[in-house]
């Protein structure tokens, strides 16, 4: 390909659609990675099942739309609900054996995944499932040359509202002091009264949770499918490493990522864009493989 | 000690050798097994493979064609089987990876003795067992579409070829909309393929290309494209968009603000069961090109949607293009099998028997659920009539044009330079021929 054939269609009223479309792709994947950003820069625990934990937000969604009516928007919430409660169940039954044996936990989701997925097969069946919105979210504004779908501004709505509550949660509140002296050092932070156990288990569901709302999004701007997670795994693992396991990371990682692939794939094409990406990211690791803002303090 | 060594040397040299030999020797007492005794014991079983992935990212399709063979076949043997003897399929999960279908494909054909494997939906899979197949001079049914180049002696196909499949839909297309288009494609080699068909019935037909992008298979972003799109203004779009993507496509696609009364899809996949899973109105007005609807009005395809639909396979709710094509191939092996059998005996019948003799088979009206079809007697793919239907807002399809003859199937329609593929191999123009390429 010419150089000057990539600069050559330059269109200013095109490239700023490019980089707003930019923000929603980023926080199409920063979304994705809220969950895992929690449970690995808490927990560090590799989950492998996270891609599944969106799977299941999806078909709780769908579940709640077309087995009890539930409007749409009520499906978000409860896809919270039900997917952190899968996921307290999970940490408790399994994960939590494994604190101490991180490799383990990345073979152990990894199974779980695979376990989640064929589960939702045997329930569900293997063919597409379909969530409705009201019509209002299939359609797009418009102002001027601007042009954005509706349901992108809410996700990117969703997705500036949980990182709010996020770092509330983390900076604002008396649980977000014992995560964080938990993330610091373990045992000096149970010398001082703090169950780093019960710290554990809730910021796995939260993190579990927030997949599940990611999910039910996905589950409108995509298809509903037992293998759906798979897809989305990968870049949630890309921002989470990207960003060094923190949340003012992951933003930052996820919206750098987003803007990116936008704008590679405005001069160039989707393909070579996503190519580029995948590059710049290991040559960036390879120069800072701690990440963005990796937590600098030891942890356990 | 020099003793030890050398016979450890001399072990070692005649494990190597037997390595060496041994898929030969393999072989060769595969094939005098099997001269001796024959591929079907009188009275049956016949068993056949049904090859499809009933878990993983295929399964969505797959599933359907493992159970429509099953349909197909409980219609056979109610029927009398085949030549008096009742089919018997052997199941199995390709689970979606290539290797499980390349292993699955030995151990239908060694282990399980079928006659023939019915299996495969991309390109992909059909690739990666097809040096197997061509080993064993074995018989495999592909009953979907794909984009042809390819010339062996042990396959069969009962969908539609590239040069088939979009020849009416693209001068349609520009007669209706306009003459300015836009590709999108997955990014793998049927997608490719058939926009270079596509772009010789564009050329023929006045239209003019905007522009060409592929999707990564599986991607769910289509936003950059339509932003390319929005840009381009084509007055139509033409996608080879397949599986999971080809759903995001078609609801981004609203959900962006395009506006389907003035740019239309033109598809060659999204048929019935793309459309349910997208839901009814991310699918209305778009366009698809195919040999076979579930909407398609006659007495045979009444009978098989109903009888499909009210079986123990038909969970799904809905037929769909490859499912009939699926269907199909269930006849063309039982009337190339009866052939076969009349020809040279029960004795004599091989998987390459078999083929031999499905040159020409004709499905009728009143089996095929999509009208009359043949097998080509030099390339083994299949005499159709591609049709194109347009989404209601119900989900089903609106057939708006059909074509008056059947279209000749051509694997290398656009690859002249390398030949003609005939009976015996691809013959180049100089004359000469070659077996088994893929």
């Amino acid at each position: 390909m010419a150089v000057g054939s990539f600069f050559g269609s330059f269109d200013l009223s095109s490239f700023i659609n490019a980089l707003i479309l930019g923000i929603s792709i980023a926080s199409i994947w920063l979304i994705a990675a809220l969950g895992l950003t929690i449970i690995y820069g808490t927990a560090g625990v590799i989950n492998m099942a996270h891609g599944e934990f969106i799977m299941l937000g999806a078909y709780s969604s769908y579940m709640l739309q077309s087995y009890f009516g539930l409007p749409f928007f009520l499906c978000v919430p409860a896809a919270f609900v039900i997917v952190g409660a899968i996921g307290l169940v999970l940490e408790r039954g399994l994960i939590r054996y494994l604190y101490k044996r991180p490799l383990d936990t990345l073979l152990a989701t990894f199974g779980v995944s695979l376990v989640l997925m064929q589960g939702v097969r045997l329930i569900f069946g293997s063919d597409p499932k379909y969530i409705a919105v009201p019509p209002m979210f299939t359609s797009n504004f418009q102002f001027g040359f601007v042009n954005i779908s509706a349901f992108r501004v809410i996700v990117l709505a969703i997705t500036i509202a949980l990182v709010v509550a996020l770092w509330a949660l983390f900076y604002r509140t008396r649980f977000g002091v014992q995560v964080r002296a938990v993330m610091q050092d373990k045992e000096m932070a149970a010398s001082f009264g703090i169950n780093s156990d019960r710290i554990y288990m809730l910021t796995f569901a939260v993190g579990a949770g927030l997949a599940g709302i990611a999910g039910s999004l996905f589950g409108v701007l995509n298809i509903v499918l037992p293998t759906m997670g798979a897809g989305y795994v990968v870049q949630a693992f890309l921002v989470v490493v990207v960003g060094g396991g923190t949340l003012a990371g992951s933003v930052v990682a996820g919206g750098a990522t987003g803007e990116l692939q936008s704008i590679f794939a405005y001069f160039t094409n989707d393909t070579f864009a996503r190519f580029v990406l995948y590059v710049l990211i290991v040559v960036f690791l390879r120069i800072r493989p701690q990440g963005l803002f990796a937590p600098s303090a030891k942890r356990r | 000690m020099p003793s030890s060594r050398r016979s450890f040397l001399k072990t070692t040299a005649l494990g190597a050798g037997a390595a060496i030999a041994a898929p030969y020797a393999f072989v060769r007492t595969i094939d005098q097994a099997w001269g001796a005794q024959s591929w079907i014991k009188k009275g049956g079983p016949i068993k056949i493979g049904l090859l499809f992935s009933l878990s993983g990212g295929l399964a969505v399709p797959e599933e359907d064609s493992t159970l429509v063979m099953q349909y197909a076949i409980d219609e056979i043997n109610k029927a009398g089987g085949i030549a008096g003897m009742p089919v018997e399929p052997v199941i199995v999960d390709a689970k979606s990876d290539f290797k499980v279908y390349s292993e699955k494909t030995k151990e239908l054909i060694l282990r399980n003795k079928v006659v023939s494997i019915f299996g495969c939906y991309t390109s992909a899979s059909r690739k990666a067992i097809l040096p197997t197949v061509m080993a064993q001079n074995h018989l495999l049914y592909y009953p979907t579409c794909y984009e042809g180049a390819e010339c062996t002696q042990n396959t069969i196909c009962t969908g539609p070829l590239a040069n088939q499949h979009s020849k009416d839909l693209i001068p349609y297309m520009v007669k209706n909309f306009g003459k300015k288009v836009f590709f999108v494609g997955s990014n793998y080699v049927w997608p490719k393929e058939s926009n270079k068909n596509a772009k010789i019935w564009l050329e023929q037909a006045g239209g003019e290309l905007l522009g060409e992008e592929y999707i990564p298979l599986g991607g769910s972003e289509f936003g950059p494209v339509l932003n390319k799109i929005r840009d381009a203004k084509p007055n139509f779009i033409f996608s080879t968009v397949v599986g999971a993507s080809d759903i995001a496509f078609h609801k981004q696609f609203k959900q962006e603000g395009f506006k389907v009364d003035t740019m239309p899809i033109a598809s060659l996949t999204t048929g019935e069961i793309e459309t349910r899973a997208m839901g009814n109105e991310f699918g209305a007005g778009h366009f698809l090109s195919a040999p076979y609807f579930e909407a398609l009005d006659n007495p045979t395809n009444h009978k098989f949607v109903e009888g499909f639909l009210k079986s123990k396979y038909g969970k799904n709710g809905t037929t769909h293009y490859n499912m009939e094509e699926t269907y199909l191939s269930a006849y063309v092996f039982k009337y190339g099998l009866e052939k076969a059998i009349k020809a040279v005996g029960l004795e004599g019948i091989t998987p390459r028997a078999i083929r031999d003799h499905s040159g020409g088979i004709r499905v009728e009206d009143d089996v095929s659920p999509e009208g009359l079809i043949w097998i080509d007697d030099q390339n083994f793919n299949t005499w159709l009539k591609p049709k194109i239907g347009q989404c209601q807002a119900d989900g089903s399809f609106k057939i708006v044009k059909a074509a008056e003859e059947q279209v000749a199937p051509d694997p290398y329609s656009i690859y002249p330079d390398l030949g003609k593929c005939t009976a015996d191999g691809l013959k180049a123009p100089d004359g000469k021929i070659r077996k088994s390429v893929i």
